[in-house]
């Protein structure tokens, strides 16, 4: 197979984990104006769960699963217990979502020590898929599989069911919905645990090809704020579209520059910063 | 009585080498003087223009980086520190150009991507910056005649460069520019109306704040006479903005109280526990919660409330002059 191929491929993986790691992000920040500095941190902390519970003879699956709901639960005790009282104030968001950073980080150095952990490729996975010739590695396209599937379950939720309804709403006008008898508060939780699990579970699947590592966390928040300038902020497309340019740039970057792989992400952010300051698909702020 | 206490300080500080007790203490002081002054630059714009920046480590960096390949190229002092200040200029206005294409959280966003990449680039091209290893450079100048090689020189040497940041900043607070940035900070709208160019406003504070970042950076690699990619980590650009904050960003002494604070915190912390990340985390939430708006305006609130007879006390405890109007 050629190298442009593996390239590619590589690239569509990776822009599939940074979908789910950056759509969270993107929603808290669009509808609760959260900048959370703690989404590298979710990311991580579902890896290391993960590879922890299946230490302990939990399946893959169901471990990503758990996974992704303990980091959940922390995330909706981080939203209910300290930024539920900072409300408003982003500046202080912003602190405190950087302190907890360094925090998690901290303890996870001491928990799992500085050694990268690894986490299997589950059985079912392992190997390669023939497809029109070429042979794939399966695990990588069950996780541009479950991208995909996250995208349009995302996309279903918030276009077609009541309670996306709602947080479109919460995201034009949260007064405005407030005034409509929307619990927007209650739709701030919702919404900081389900970006937080989609995060923890990324962490998860993304464990058998990036390992879990102390460090993760700053590597991938940079990574999701890119998507989201590029893309627009609280855009599920943007989000999308951002995810699979930032997961093409990265690659073939790190493979045609290795010296300037971050050089190279970060001139398409400037261009779009320069020309259009909301993002690709992001509405211009009134 | 204010001129008096401010001799009275300079003095003090001046003779600190000979009352310090030991080189140890006098090095801690030198590290605070040289994070105060780079607390002092992130101020200008975190206090008063009121855009949080969170890659200000990169700026700092890029004088270090830019000093260390001029002296290790070859260079004499003068070059690399001349060459080092314009780079970091250089550095900022483009900082700038990009990050106030955003106010507020787009704003923070975008210096911290900033700072990451520069981090990245520090990190990663190996044939520029040594990668993990970083760049060692040899030997401090000696500016007339003036050799900075022992603790104490260089701690003067400090000195005299963060009373001249010091003074820069009184100067920049008391000038129509530093009113025109407050300005800017609290009322961008009714600035821009009355004819102000908010964003030129905004671009020259970012400038000087580069500027001081920038010799904080060479104060930087010529105290520790090595650069690493440590030095532009995030965890670098948050303790920078934890000093400012923590003093109380948007006072002349606010970061200057802060920078002493962390750098003592983590000489006693990282003595006693190997956790200073987590006790950096820990102390970050604490403020943000408990005190949010630094050690010198809430001891400042404190000695008000105490000294303050019971009719300005209620009054004050409606609405604390010079509070910022929430959004």
């Amino acid at each position: 197979m050629s190298l442009w191929l593996v390239l590619a491929v590589n690239s569509v993986t990776f822009g599939g984990l940074l979908f789910l790691l950056s759509a969270g992000f993107s929603l808290i920040f669009g509808l609760m104006r959260v900048p959370n500095l703690t989404h590298g941190s979710f990311f991580m902390l579902g890896g290391y769960f993960a590879a922890s519970l299946i230490e302990w003879g939990l399946g893959f699956w169901p471990a990503a699963v758990v996974s992704g709901l303990l980091v959940a639960a922390l995330g909706g005790v981080v939203e209910r217990l300290i930024l539920r009282r900072l409300a408003g104030a982003e500046l202080a968001q912003v602190l405190v979502t950087l302190g907890l950073s360094f925090m998690i980080a901290d303890v996870c150095l001491k928990v799992w020590t500085g050694d990268p952990v690894r986490i299997g490729t589950p059985p079912a996975l392992q190997g390669a898929t023939a497809v029109g010739g070429f042979a794939f590695p399966t695990y990588r396209l069950a996780i541009s599989l479950i991208a995909v599937v996250f995208a349009v379950a995302l996309w279903a939720l918030l276009d077609r069911t009541r309670l996306g309804a709602m947080i479109r709403a919460g995201v034009d006008d949260p007064e405005m919905a407030r005034v409509a008898g929307i619990r927007v508060s209650r739709l701030f939780t919702i919404v900081f645990c389900l970006g937080a699990w989609l995060a923890g579970f990324a962490g998860v699947i993304g464990g058998p090809i990036l390992s879990v590592y102390p460090g993760l966390d700053q590597e991938m928040l940079p990574l999701a704020l890119v998507v989201v300038i590029l893309g627009g902020t609280g855009s599920l497309l943007g989000s999308l579209v951002g995810s699979f340019i930032v997961g093409f740039l990265y690659n073939f970057g790190q493979a045609m520059f290795p010296e300037l792989a971050y050089v190279v992400l970060f001139l398409p952010m400037l261009l779009v910063l320069v020309v259009r300051p909301q993002g690709l698909f992001g509405r211009p702020a009134v | 009585m204010r001129r008096l206490a401010l001799a009275a300080a300079l003095v003090i500080l001046a003779a600190l080498p000979f009352w310090a007790g030991g080189t140890f203490y006098i090095n801690i002081a030198s590290q605070i003087l040289l994070y105060a002054i780079f607390a002092l630059g992130l101020n200008v714009l975190v206090g008063y223009a009121g855009l949080v920046s969170l890659g200000h480590a990169g700026l700092l960096g890029i004088a270090a980086y830019g000093a260390a390949r001029l002296l290790t190229g070859g260079h004499g002092h003068l070059a690399a520190i001349a060459g080092a200040l314009a780079l970091a200029l250089a550095a900022a206005a483009l900082f700038a150009v990009l990050a106030l294409r955003g106010t507020g959280i787009g704003f923070v966003m975008i210096t911290l991507a900033l700072g990451q990449i520069v981090w990245g680039v520090a990190y990663r091209w190996i044939s520029i910056t040594n990668g993990d290893n970083g760049i060692s450079v040899t030997g401090r100048p000696s500016p007339l005649g003036f050799s900075l090689a022992s603790p104490s020189h260089f701690y003067w040497a400090t000195l005299v460069v963060f009373v001249l940041a010091l003074g820069s900043m009184a100067m920049l607070v008391a000038s129509p520019f530093g009113a025109g940035l407050r300005g800017t900070r609290d009322q961008p709208r009714r600035m821009a109306a009355l004819g102000y160019h908010v964003w030129m406003i905004r671009f020259l504070a970012f400038l000087l704040s580069g500027f001081w970042s920038g010799v904080a950076g060479l104060l930087f690699l010529y105290y520790n006479q090595f650069v690493s990619p440590q030095a532009v980590a995030l965890t670098a650009s948050a303790e920078a903005l934890l000093m400012v904050i923590s003093g109380g960003s948007g006072t002349l002494l606010g970061p200057v109280v802060g920078a002493g604070l962390v750098i003592i915190m983590k000489n006693v912390a990282s003595a006693y526990i190997e956790r200073w990340n987590f006790v950096l985390g820990a102390i970050f939430v604490a403020i943000v919660i408990f005190m949010p708006d630094g050690l010198v305006p809430g001891a400042a609130r404190l000695w008000r409330r105490v000294t303050a007879r019971p009719a300005t006390r209620a009054a004050s405890a409606v609405a604390a002059p010079g509070e910022r109007p929430a959004r």
